[in-house]
């Protein structure tokens, strides 16, 4: 079942017209009859949950919004997808910006904002055309600016482009940064709700988010909430890729398996010219990995589905998150620690700098895994960096010390004989992968 | 200001009140000793300040009497506010003590161990705060950050391999001065202060960055490799400065100042912002009006053998200190022979001299002290 890219085949659907023709902009005619708070109340009944990553009922989120007289409020828009892994939002603005456009139109509404900023990631340059495009097309129609469709509502949308920053994702980071300023998270509280850009109400909402604001208005909360498996609700977009057959955006109603989802001919096809499953990222790279025993089955012995209670069945010693959705399967070619190194890199170069730990962690984190994966690594680096990540975890201004200290700890956790056989065997290891751990691949070898 | 209403805060099981909007941390000042987390960012008299060394890190444990759940990350104290009823628990909780011997080793992994040939040394927070939870070696393998030497001005050092991004100076430039003139380039690892043209610092007050630094990125130029503080004596003086309140204090060594800084309280924090001309340019007893000797706490380094009523020997000195506030560099008296205690300092009147610290006879041959000319 599609919700989302039901319509997203449709030669043009780019355009105005063909969008309109599909069905296009009947949430905004919907909603705009209904009140403001009734609309919040859809969203609630939905159980949508931040598509971001962290997983937080919108609903809720939406009803945090301080209201004080006379102040204006905001709604912005996070494009700012720059998680390893994960490409959905992209897909979406490339291919449907007029759904963002009208979940925007929507939610400005609900919440109230005449002024909506899309912060879009900066080296999305050519979607900003896009978006830009649709925007002026929406306005030339009359869904945005002045009164629209006679309801007295004013409603503007602007695109801000990112200049390449990981950390303007994070939600106060890409105020700052939309404010003009260095894109340095705030210290929370006051969380965004009550002063956010330019010290007014904001609400920031991952573009999946404001997306599934159209199908909930079109289906209403209660039947949105009706797809979708316990407190998961809806359908929601994973982007896959790695080693498997057929790597892409695909949209689930979060009731598929683990199982289901890598093998099947509907999702990613299984894995590349027979090879065994080694381990899996299921929600963008921040998230820890799991390893191939852990990721059909749970520790207790029950099937993992693709769904944020699932996944995080087991907490992080055997189970793993949602996160963004960025699906990342690795074979049994994979070697972890260099997998894990590129982490730490990464980590390292997008840390803001401004908090202690993660400043000096994550480039510490990073020094050590490098001198790992290039044979010069000693048996105490492995406890010593799980004593880094350890003194990262929690400490920091951001989850950006969070998001790089799970990789490091997971990979560790899972694959600790893998780590040392880097150590014990450092010239073995320039030359040839460990290959599969110490677990079997809970699948036979197919017979490719 | 009557009807702000009075919170009860219990702070390591001591309670005390105050009123609502107080920090975490502001509430433990109250207090007073050991209960209050050290901070290396915050700085009461700059506004948005804290938030980032995260040394202040304190576990809530009872988040207020309406809503009684504990908070389930460290909080930085410096940052948040107090609630009715709220608990804290900062050197009775095993988790702060860790986290912070984390914080501090992460902020000491890049910093450079210079601490004999800096200005700092001696006043300087970092030396303070390694020397309490700090680990004796460090477990990082590979050299160093560094980089390259900037110049911001004729006054001021800029000192970056030594900086612990504060973020205080930057404050400071934005709040008390017309137009900021340094900010904080790249991101990460490689996050550095600097002007990026070289320009040079020339504002009325930019020299207070030098007071608000925590540690010896910033420091005097007209004061640099002249003295070690603690030679140096503290006097409290005045003059009737036209841009600042003029109330400073004087660094001597005999009767030379050595040094202008700004009075600086308890917590390491001005009292008041003095200005450039204040700072750099009297430097002559006679510009100023002498109070009279700063009280330094007796623990400080600063402070060691100068007054009359300081602890004499050694022997009693250690046993005097056990259990005490750990501020003092109780290395100083057996490794070196720069502040011998069995010099009795406290007999000697007037402001210290390089020649009461000359070796003994049995020393002498063996070393020699270079000292500056009386």
């Amino acid at each position: 079942m599609k919700l989302l890219l039901e319509n997203a085949h449709i030669e043009g659907i780019r355009n105005y017209d063909i969008y309109r023709k599909y069905g296009g902009y009947r949430a905004v005619e919907k909603a705009l009859k209904l009140t403001p708070d009734e609309v919040v109340e859809e969203v609630k009944k939905s159980g949508l949950r931040g598509r971001g990553g962290a997983g937080f009922p919108t609903g809720m989120k939406w009803s945090f919004l301080a209201k004080p007289e006379g102040v204006p409020r905001h709604l912005v828009c996070n494009a700012d997808e720059s998680e390893p892994g994960t490409f959905k939002d992209r897909y979406l603005m490339e291919f449907l910006p007029h759904l963002l456009i009208e979940g925007l139109i929507v939610s400005s509404y609900a919440l109230g904002s005449n002024l909506t900023f899309i912060y879009i990631r900066g080296e999305y340059a050519w979607i900003v055309d896009i978006l830009e495009q649709a925007i002026a097309e929406a306005k030339s129609k009359g869904w945005l600016g002045k009164n629209i469709l006679g309801t007295g509502f004013d409603c503007e949308i602007f695109v801000q482009r990112g200049a390449g920053a990981y950390i303007c994702g994070e939600e106060t980071a890409l105020i700052e940064s939309l404010e003009g300023k260095r894109g340095n998270p705030r210290i929370k509280p006051p969380f965004p709700a009550v002063q956010g850009l330019w010290m007014r109400p904001t609400v920031v909402n991952n573009v999946e988010t404001i997306a599934a604001v159209v199908p909930i208005i079109n289906l209403s909360g209660e039947e949105y909430a009706k797809i979708g498996v316990g407190r998961s609700t809806g359908t929601k977009l994973i982007s896959a890729c790695g080693n498997i057959n057929k790597p892409g955006i695909y949209e689930i109603t979060m009731t598929e398996s683990v199982e289901e989802f890598i093998y099947s001919d509907e999702y990613c096809g299984g894995i590349p010219k027979g090879k065994r499953l080694k381990a899996c990222i299921p929600g963008g790279s921040s998230v820890p990995i799991v390893p191939a025993n852990l990721l059909f089955k749970t520790a207790k012995g029950e099937t993992r589905y693709m769904n944020y209670e699932s996944l995080s069945d087991g907490g992080f010693a055997t189970g793993t998150m949602m996160g963004s959705g960025g699906f990342i399967v690795f074979d049994e070619d994979q070697c972890i620690v260099r997998h894990t190194w590129t982490l730490a890199r990464f980590y390292a170069h997008e840390s803001c700098g401004q908090c202690s730990p993660c400043r000096e962690g994550t480039g510490w984190m990073y020094r050590i895994l490098k001198n790992l994966e290039h044979g010069k690594g000693k048996m105490s680096d492995i406890d010593l960096l799980w004593d880094v990540q350890r003194k990262i975890e929690g400490n920091t201004i951001c989850p950006l010390g969070d998001a790089a200290a799970w990789p490091v700890a997971a990979a560790i956790r899972h694959f600790r004989d893998e780590f040392e056989w880097h150590i014990t065997h450092a010239d073995e290891a320039q030359k040839r992968n460990f290959g599969l751990a110490h677990y079997a691949d809970p699948r036979p070898v197919s017979a490719s | 200001m009557s009807d702000t209403p009075k919170f009860k805060v219990t702070i390591d099981n001591i309670t005390v009140e105050v009123p609502a909007g107080t920090t975490i941390l502001n509430a433990a000042r109250l207090i007073g000793g050991d209960v209050t987390p050290p901070a290396m960012c915050y700085y009461s008299k700059l506004e948005n300040s804290g938030g980032k060394c995260r040394t202040c890190l304190v576990e809530v444990s009872k988040g207020s009497e309406k809503d009684p759940r504990p908070m389930p990350k460290l909080v930085a104290s410096c940052r948040t506010t107090v609630m009715d009823g709220m608990e804290v628990k900062n050197i009775t909780s095993e988790r702060v003590i860790d986290a912070r011997k984390g914080v501090v080793e992460f902020l000491l992994i890049n910093h450079p161990l210079d601490c004999p040939v800096c200005d700092q040394a001696g006043e300087c927070d970092l030396q303070d705060l390694s020397y309490e939870h700090g680990s004796e070696q460090s477990r990082l393998d590979f050299p160093k950050r560094t980089f390259e030497p900037e110049d911001i001005g004729p006054n001021i050092q800029l000192h970056m391999n030594r900086c612990i991004m504060c973020y205080r100076c930057v404050f400071t430039a934005e709040q008390l001065t017309q137009r900021r003139e340094h900010g904080v380039l790249e991101r990460g690892w490689d996050s550095q202060i600097s002007t990026y043209l070289n320009k040079a610092l020339d504002n009325e007050f930019i020299g207070n960055i030098i007071d608000v630094c925590p540690v010896g990125a910033l420091t005097d130029k007209t004061f640099r490799f002249k003295q070690r503080v603690w030679f140096t004596k503290p006097m409290d003086a005045h003059r009737d400065c036209p841009t600042c309140s003029g109330k400073v204090r004087l660094w001597f060594r005999g009767e030379e100042v050595f040094r202008v800084t700004g009075r600086k309280d308890k917590w390491g924090e001005v009292e008041e912002f003095i200005c450039n001309t204040c700072r750099f340019d009297k430097k002559r007893a006679s510009d100023w009006v002498i109070e009279g000797p700063t009280k330094v706490n007796r623990h400080s380094v600063i402070s060691q053998n100068h007054y009359r009523g300081a602890v004499e020997a050694q022997k009693d000195l250690i046993r005097e200190i056990i259990g005490k506030e750990p501020k003092m560099l109780l290395d100083i008296h057996t490794i070196s022979d720069v502040n011998r205690p069995e010099i009795h300092l406290s007999e000697i009147h007037g402001p210290s001299h390089s020649n009461d610290f000359l070796p003994n006879q049995q020393l002498e041959g063996q070393r020699k002290l270079e000292v500056g000319k009386k």
